[in-house]
């Protein structure tokens, strides 16, 4: 295995890093240009994906192991209700994000809309992730010489 | 119902066609991959009605420009899409993706126990399973499981 | 909102309490996997049920008289925000889902030990709490894209929790795929007619789409999308020809599972079907009125009758009582085609009754799978003289599923009855009585099995523990209680009818 595709496990070792600095470009320029939390989570799924499928499931597991996938996934499920529900701390309603800076709400709805969409980001990193996990963890029954 | 009417809603007669070639492979295909295949094409249908309902003619993309300040610039003779069907069809796709993934899964699992996801052996098989229960439990009782 | 200051009321709990009867299960659901201990999984669990318990008892005891409570969510005002509204309708079904809810958990402790793997308990309760948050969701919600949403979060909660009686089971795999294939495209038809809605109307809200239809009337845009909500709310209720997925799915679910489901699942769909009909559609549109007579009538007929034929016959108590189900869907849905104020109390009342009647008779099948490991007739000759204490609350629970008068079955039906009666409509009311009938005979039939057979020789059989056995007593006390005095549900249940007779959402004075 590792003899093989040089190419590729070169390639993959320079793009992980990139591909997760562009997610994290995406998640947080989601404000001013087309992002947000849905595809940096995508984005940065991808970069541990990619890793997974040239350098085998054991190595990504060793960096990301599963069981932090799935704390992650309810991390961020957390991080946008709590958002929410600190607002509701402040006496208004849940996800106003006015709430934030109330002497002038646009401010607070940045504030909210950044921490909603870190909360949807982790979320979907990590959903991706374990999609990938559950589907790739499985052995197949046949092997490849069979078909 | 001239030209002019079936030419202008192209787009409501491919979400008609696609809806029923989406359900007529869920309900005709037998392995169960392909009805997965057939539900996806199915829902996509529907994002496209959704998204044919917020093109207005002549609209352009609604976000509202603005000056270095920061100060919108809200011109009211532009004519704007609708946004809202377009936001509700990201949650239907991510919906969608949920509801693939699961079926997917279920499948892997199905052929783990069942060693099959052609849906006609595995009516056999449950029909065997049955009627095994039928002999164990039913004949006894006068009755079919 | 945005770039305007203005002066703010601090918002107190109770006008936070719409929101906090979703957002507790739903905070609840992420907070077991990331603690993932398997006891703190179930007492968290049990917390938030309790906790929205209280809630929506609550809600019910501020909108029982009338009137609405409107929370507007990200201080968004509908109709553009998404909005939550509370009147006696959907307070009384929250209420019955909350409270299925906190007496399923307890059950659901030794009896999930018993079923599922597990390494897989903390997902199990994380689930579960994403499926109740759905319901809820469902029912609170006055936006119509958000009854979508909420929906397919409980579905498809709800697949993996019938998957998981795969451990018993495999059938439970497959029943879990069909049930997954029919409930997405119940929800797909759901979201095209919401589509067709949003195209004729351009709102979500609901409230604002029932002004908006009134003011510029109906067209074929709105029939067509009428006709797509009913065909996939019917699918999701198992509305007759539409049911194929119920036995299977309560058969081979877990026994918690089936409990929950059971009680709550079809009656959210059941309340969606009203909703729309009634809060959108306006009752007097004659269109809603040729449904409900046309097709909602027969059907609920042929379901009384076909699928309670089919439970006679069954060999499987589990089984017996997801047939059983089918036909007290017919019941609901022939209040709602009675369509008079008793007719659709009726159909309110057997929401509430038939949820508690249910959820206690598959308790009591969960109760003895436990023991015996077996929902098979053959293999519980003679439980009722062996585990008394268990069997017992089956039985109550099985005069209440005929409608035995001093159950709580009694009430709704004789509702129906004198609905129909009202109408003039005396051949529905016999048949009515007549369906019944057919509940006695596969309500005998089990309990002929439960204590009048002979246990097996030198058989000895423990009672169920407490934890099965407090809940299932505490659903046989409602159920007596129910049936004798009526004041609550019944109260409850008629201002509902009064809303949704009314037409407008909620604006009962």
């Amino acid at each position: 295995m590792h003899h093989h595709h040089l190419i590729l496990r070169v390639v993959t070792k320079l793009l992980a890093g990139t591909i997760i600095l562009y997610a994290l470009y995406v998640q947080f320029h989601g404000d001013f240009s087309p992002g947000g939390g849905f595809q940096a989570g995508v984005i940065m799924a991808v970069a541990f994906i990619l890793y997974g499928i040239v350098f085998g499931l054991v190595a990504v597991q060793q960096v990301f192991p599963p069981w932090l996938v799935h704390k992650l996934v309810a991390l961020g499920v957390l991080i946008y209700a709590g958002t929410g529900v600190y607002a509701m701390m402040l006496g208004y309603e849940f996800l106003d994000y006015g709430a934030f800076d109330p002497g002038h709400p646009s401010h607070g709805q940045h504030n909210g809309i950044l921490a909603v969409e870190l909360g949807v980001g982790v979320t979907v990193t990590g959903v991706m992730i374990a999609i990938y996990y559950a589907f790739a963890g499985r052995a197949p029954r046949i092997s490849d010489e069979d078909w | 119902m001239d030209w002019d009417f079936i030419a202008g809603h192209v787009n409501y007669w491919m979400f008609i066609v696609l809806m029923m070639t989406g359900l007529y492979i869920v309900v005709s295909s037998g392995n169960l991959v392909k009805k997965i295949v057939g539900l996806n094409i199915f829902q996509v249908a529907v994002f496209m009605l959704y998204i044919s309902i917020g093109k207005i003619t002549g609209g352009t993309a609604p976000i509202f420009p603005s000056d270095r300040q920061g100060h919108l610039e809200i011109d009211p003779t532009i004519v704007y899409s609708n946004p809202l069907p377009h936001v509700l069809i990201l949650t239907a796709i991510v919906v969608g993706v949920a509801t693939t993934s699961l079926g997917l899964a279920l499948i892997i699992r199905i052929r783990e126990e069942f060693d099959t996801i052609e849906s006609d052996d595995l009516v056999k098989i449950e029909q065997q399973l049955t009627s095994a229960d039928n002999k164990e439990h039913g004949e006894a009782m006068g009755g079919m499981a | 909102m945005a770039g305007t200051v203005t002066p703010h009321d601090a918002k107190t709990l109770i006008e936070q309490l719409p929101i906090l009867q979703v957002l507790v299960p739903f905070c609840t659901a992420p907070l077991i996997v990331l603690i993932g201990s398997r006891r703190m999984a179930w007492a968290l669990a049990f917390a938030a049920a309790v906790i929205s318990l209280v809630i929506s008892y609550a809600l019910l005891m501020q909108v029982y008289g009338g009137g609405f409570i409107s929370y507007q969510l990200g201080g968004w005002a509908p109709p553009l925000g998404i909005e939550y509204r509370v009147d006696a309708a959907n307070a009384l079904v929250m209420l019955l889902i909350s409270a299925i809810a906190t007496v399923t958990l307890p059950f659901a402790y030794e009896s999930v030990k018993d079923e599922i793997t597990s390494k897989n308990h903390t997902l199990f309760y994380a689930c579960f709490m994403l499926c109740y948050t759905g319901l809820m969701g469902v029912v609170i919600t006055g936006d119509a894209f958000n009854v979508f949403v909420f929906l397919e979060i409980s579905s498809l909660s709800t697949y993996v929790l019938v998957a998981q009686g795969a451990g018993r089971d495999k059938r439970a795999l497959t029943a879990a795929y069909d049930y997954l294939i029919m409930g997405t495209i119940g929800a797909t038809f759901f979201v095209i007619g919401i589509g067709f809605l949003f195209m004729s109307t351009g709102t979500l809200n609901m409230a604002d789409l029932a002004d908006r239809i009134a003011e510029q009337g109906t067209n074929r845009t709105i029939h067509a999308g009428f006709a797509f909500i009913v065909v996939g709310m019917g699918l999701k209720a198992a509305m007759y020809p539409l049911h194929l997925w119920l036995p299977k799915a309560y058969t081979f679910a877990p026994s918690a599972v089936t409990v929950f489901l059971s009680a709550t699942s079809t009656k959210m769909a059941i309340y969606v079907i009203l909703r729309f009909m009634f809060s959108i559609y306006n009752p007097d549109f004659i269109f809603a009125l040729n449904v409900m007579f046309l097709v909602f009538m027969p059907l609920a007929l042929i379901a009384m009758f076909s699928a309670s034929f089919v439970a006679v016959f069954q060999v499987n108590f589990k089984r017996m009582l997801a047939y059983s189900s089918i036909a007290q869907i017919g019941y609901m849905l022939l209040g709602i085609a009675i369509f008079n104020l008793s007719g659709l109390t009726g159909t309110m009342v057997h929401m509430f009754n038939h949820g508690i009647t249910k959820a206690l008779l598959f308790m009591g099948v969960g109760a003895l799978v436990l023991r015996t490991g077996s929902s098979f007739y053959n293999n519980l000759n003679g439980l009722g003289r062996l585990m008394p204490l268990t069997v017992a609350p089956i039985v109550v629970g099985g005069l209440s599923l005929i409608g035995v008068p001093g159950t709580a079955g009694f009430v709704s039906k004789w509702m129906l009855v004198q609905g129909a009666f009202e109408n003039g409509w005396w051949v529905v009311a016999i048949l009515i009585v007549l369906s019944s009938l057919l509940a006695v005979v596969y309500v005998w039939r089990a309990i002929e099995v439960l204590y009048l057979t002979e246990p097996a020789e030198g058989a000895k059989m423990a009672e169920a523990p407490m934890s099965m056995l407090i809940p299932m007593w505490i659903l046989a006390i409602a159920c007596i209680w129910f049936g004798v005095a009526t004041d609550l549900p019944l109260g409850a249940a008629s201002t509902a009818a009064e809303v949704l007779l009314s037409g407008s959402f909620g604006m009962v004075e």
